[in-house]
């Protein structure tokens, strides 16, 4: 699938935007002033992004406690979002969310979720609008391998079978659910062939390579738009920090991450192939950087400035009609 | 113009009007149709008990049958919710909420809030509950107080077919995701119901009976047991207000009080175990604002803390009974400090 020269500069963009983004948390986190539960992308950026090309604000995704990727790939404002980890009155959900539930609806973000297996039974929703409504709209439910073994999950991926709906399953296997490894909790051999059980088409990408990513959601999301149903997609990938900042990662062998950084880091990959195959040189990649940095900055910085919610902000949008 | 139709009528004709009314409204559930992918009839059941039957000839693929998977339904109920239908769920037993109270309780019931106000999940999930037709205990509960107790959610429970009709044609026009709960022994109960569409507001609890002596606070089928328990006791010349709450949330706190302080003497009664009950909050409510009116100890006649046993002559016990409640209101009646 080829993929156009500015596309593939948006593409760059957004995994430059998603992983400095995340560095910068990590970063601001330790400094404590951002507080709660914060779960970082780092190192799975060709995964959202791969997937999100091909997406329009219509199409809908259902995100993971691990959202901020998503979120970024899928078009939400970066200085809201980081407003929102700050618990700020300009922040997303206006301070009211925080990381583990950035949305915006307009976008088509139906949420990052703090419930492992918590979006798939959504997505099939939001297949089924678009089904129903003839638009030809998709949803995308992103789960990790922790979520791949929910019952939310399986029970979506045969509803999605069975009422044939545009609804694609990406399963992020970063390796580890929290601190226990997918090599343990996953009782089957493949993620795929376990999807392929429930009747869809599956396949198996290095969640790594932005292309490969790319060719694969492309292919899935084809078929849904076209009314052939859903399609799962399992991308083995890395996460750079742990579950949550403040992991100790004890549980990883040594050298893990750093090795990962190393040896599989989608942006140098990227910039590697863009290099050769589109003529794409480092010098406007750095360019690419620079600007990014200093939207990372000025979202910090204006997070930092911004304003708390309103004290009295705790009792409403419980309900629309009270 | 108003006909003399059943509770289980009602709610067909409301589903019926609404659909006709609005095309984002679909309806999803196990057998809610009933025979899809089979060779025999289309509309076989119409739902366990037939509440939604003759409805496909109408509308068609706009009700769909469901495998046996209440998380990914009621999931997909939400997310569509969340994305521009109005979908009605049923969940056939209420009891079955144990297998996607996820969805309801961590995902639709906190949209709104939990996004900054932005998200509208306008989702009904009809569900049955109650005892009384020796189902035992996984199809027998009655398990508002659970869902009353989550913020977000709203909670209905009709006693009439014209409140049946009002509140389900108001669950399905609410922005907010409502949980409608149908008894399974009052779906024969018939009444007085226009043939036009009307709505009824939530929060507005319905004096039943009026009497200045005590009163009785109820909801669902023990509305009905309320009421004979006042017939009763109104030959012994106690009169007893009768209140029907219709809806825990959002609850009508001023027409309990109001009652309460009318009376001085208060019962409540409900269907559900006693702990962390709506029993318990109503009696709270009372406590709280209307402690100096009070010329008795609160009341409250309920099942006991067990589940819903099988047995006839076990759970005819469980369930309070007309004598039980007109009991506890001749206690209280009687009652000097």
């Amino acid at each position: 699938m080829a993929v156009a020269r500015n596309d593939l500069l948006k593409a760059y963009r957004v995994m430059r935007t998603i992983r400095e983004f995340e560095e910068r948390v990590h970063i601001e986190f330790a400094t404590g002033e951002i507080e709660g539960f914060v779960h970082l992308y780092a190192g799975e950026e060709a995964c959202a992004v791969g997937v999100m090309l091909h997406l329009t604000k219509a199409d809908r995704i259902a995100s993971t406690h691990r959202g901020h990727g998503h979120c970024i790939a899928k078009g939400v404002d970066v200085a809201g979002m980081m407003a929102e980890i700050y618990g700020r009155a300009t922040g997303v959900c206006r301070g009211k969310g925080g990381s583990m539930h950035i949305a915006d609806l307009d976008v088509g973000m139906m949420g990052a979720n703090g419930i492992v297996g918590g979006g798939p039974p959504l997505i099939c929703g939001a297949a089924l609008a678009a089904q129903v409504q003839g638009t030809r709209h998709v949803g995308v439910a992103f789960i990790g391998d922790g979520a791949s073994n929910q019952g939310t999950t399986f029970e979506s991926m045969n509803l999605a079978t069975v009422w044939n709906l545009p609804a694609i399953f990406v399963a992020e296997n970063n390796g580890y659910a929290e601190a226990t490894s997918a090599d343990y909790a996953i009782g089957a051999g493949s993620l795929a062939d376990r999807a392929r059980g429930f009747g869809m088409p599956a396949t198996t990408v290095d969640g790594h390579d932005f292309f490969a990513v790319h060719q694969a959601a492309g292919e899935a999301i084809g078929r849904a738009r076209a009314g052939d149903g859903p399609s799962f997609i399992e991308c083995q990938v890395n996460r750079y920090y742990g579950h949550y900042e403040g992991d100790a990662q004890t549980y990883r062998p040594p050298g893990e991450a750093e090795a990962a950084r190393a040896n599989h880091d989608c942006l140098e990959m990227f910039a590697g192939r863009v290099s050769h195959s589109a003529g794409i040189e480092q010098g406007e990649l750095d360019g690419i950087d620079r600007e990014v940095a200093a939207l990372i900055d000025a979202a910090v910085s204006s997070a930092k400035a911004d304003p708390a919610p309103a004290a009295a902000d705790y009792l409403t949008d419980v309900y629309i009609d009270y | 113009m108003a006909r003399t139709l059943t509770i289980l009528q009602a709610i067909n004709e409301a589903l019926d009007q609404e659909m006709e009314r609005d095309s984002t409204v679909i309806l999803m559930g196990e057998d809610i149709v009933g025979g899809s992918g089979a060779e025999g009839e289309m509309d076989a059941w119409g739902g366990p008990l037939g509440v939604t039957k003759g409805l496909y000839a109408k509308y068609g693929n706009r009700l769909l049958d469901t495998p046996i998977t209440e998380s990914a339904f009621i999931g997909a109920a939400v997310g569509a919710a969340a994305s521009g239908l109005r979908p009605v769920a049923e969940l056939m037993f209420s009891d079955f909420v144990g297998v996607c109270f996820d969805q309801i309780y961590n995902q639709a019931a906190k949209f709104r809030y939990m996004f900054g106000g932005q998200a509208e999940t306008p989702v009904v999930v009809r569900t049955m509950y109650g005892a009384g037709l020796r189902a035992a205990a996984q199809h027998s509960q009655s398990p508002y107080s659970i869902f009353t107790h989550v913020p977000g959610l709203k909670c209905v429970m009709p006693v009439t077919p014209y409140d049946a009709k009002g509140l389900l044609i108001q669950a399905i026009r609410d922005n907010d995701p409502v949980i409608f709960f149908e008894h399974k022994g009052l779906y024969e109960v018939e009444g007085e119901v226009p043939e036009q569409s009307y709505s009824i507001p939530f929060g507005e609890a319905n004096v039943v009976r009026e009497g200045d002596d005590v009163s009785i606070i109820s909801l669902g089928l023990m509305v009905h047991r309320s009421l004979a328990a006042a017939e009763t006791l109104a030959g012994e010349g106690i009169q007893c207000e009768v209140v029907d709450l219709r809806t825990t949330s959002p609850l009508d706190e001023d027409t309990v009080l109001e009652s309460a302080e009318n009376t001085g003497r208060v019962v409540v009664v409900d269907e559900a175990p006693p702990r962390c009950s709506v029993a318990t909050d109503i009696s709270a409510l009372v406590a709280q604002h209307a402690f100096d009116a009070l010329q008795a100890p609160i009341t409250l006649v309920t099942a006991p803390h067990t589940p819903v046993p099988f047995a006839g002559v076990l759970e005819d016990q469980y369930m309070p009974d007309a004598a039980q409640i007109a009991a506890a209101v001749r206690r209280v009646a009687g009652y000097t400090q």
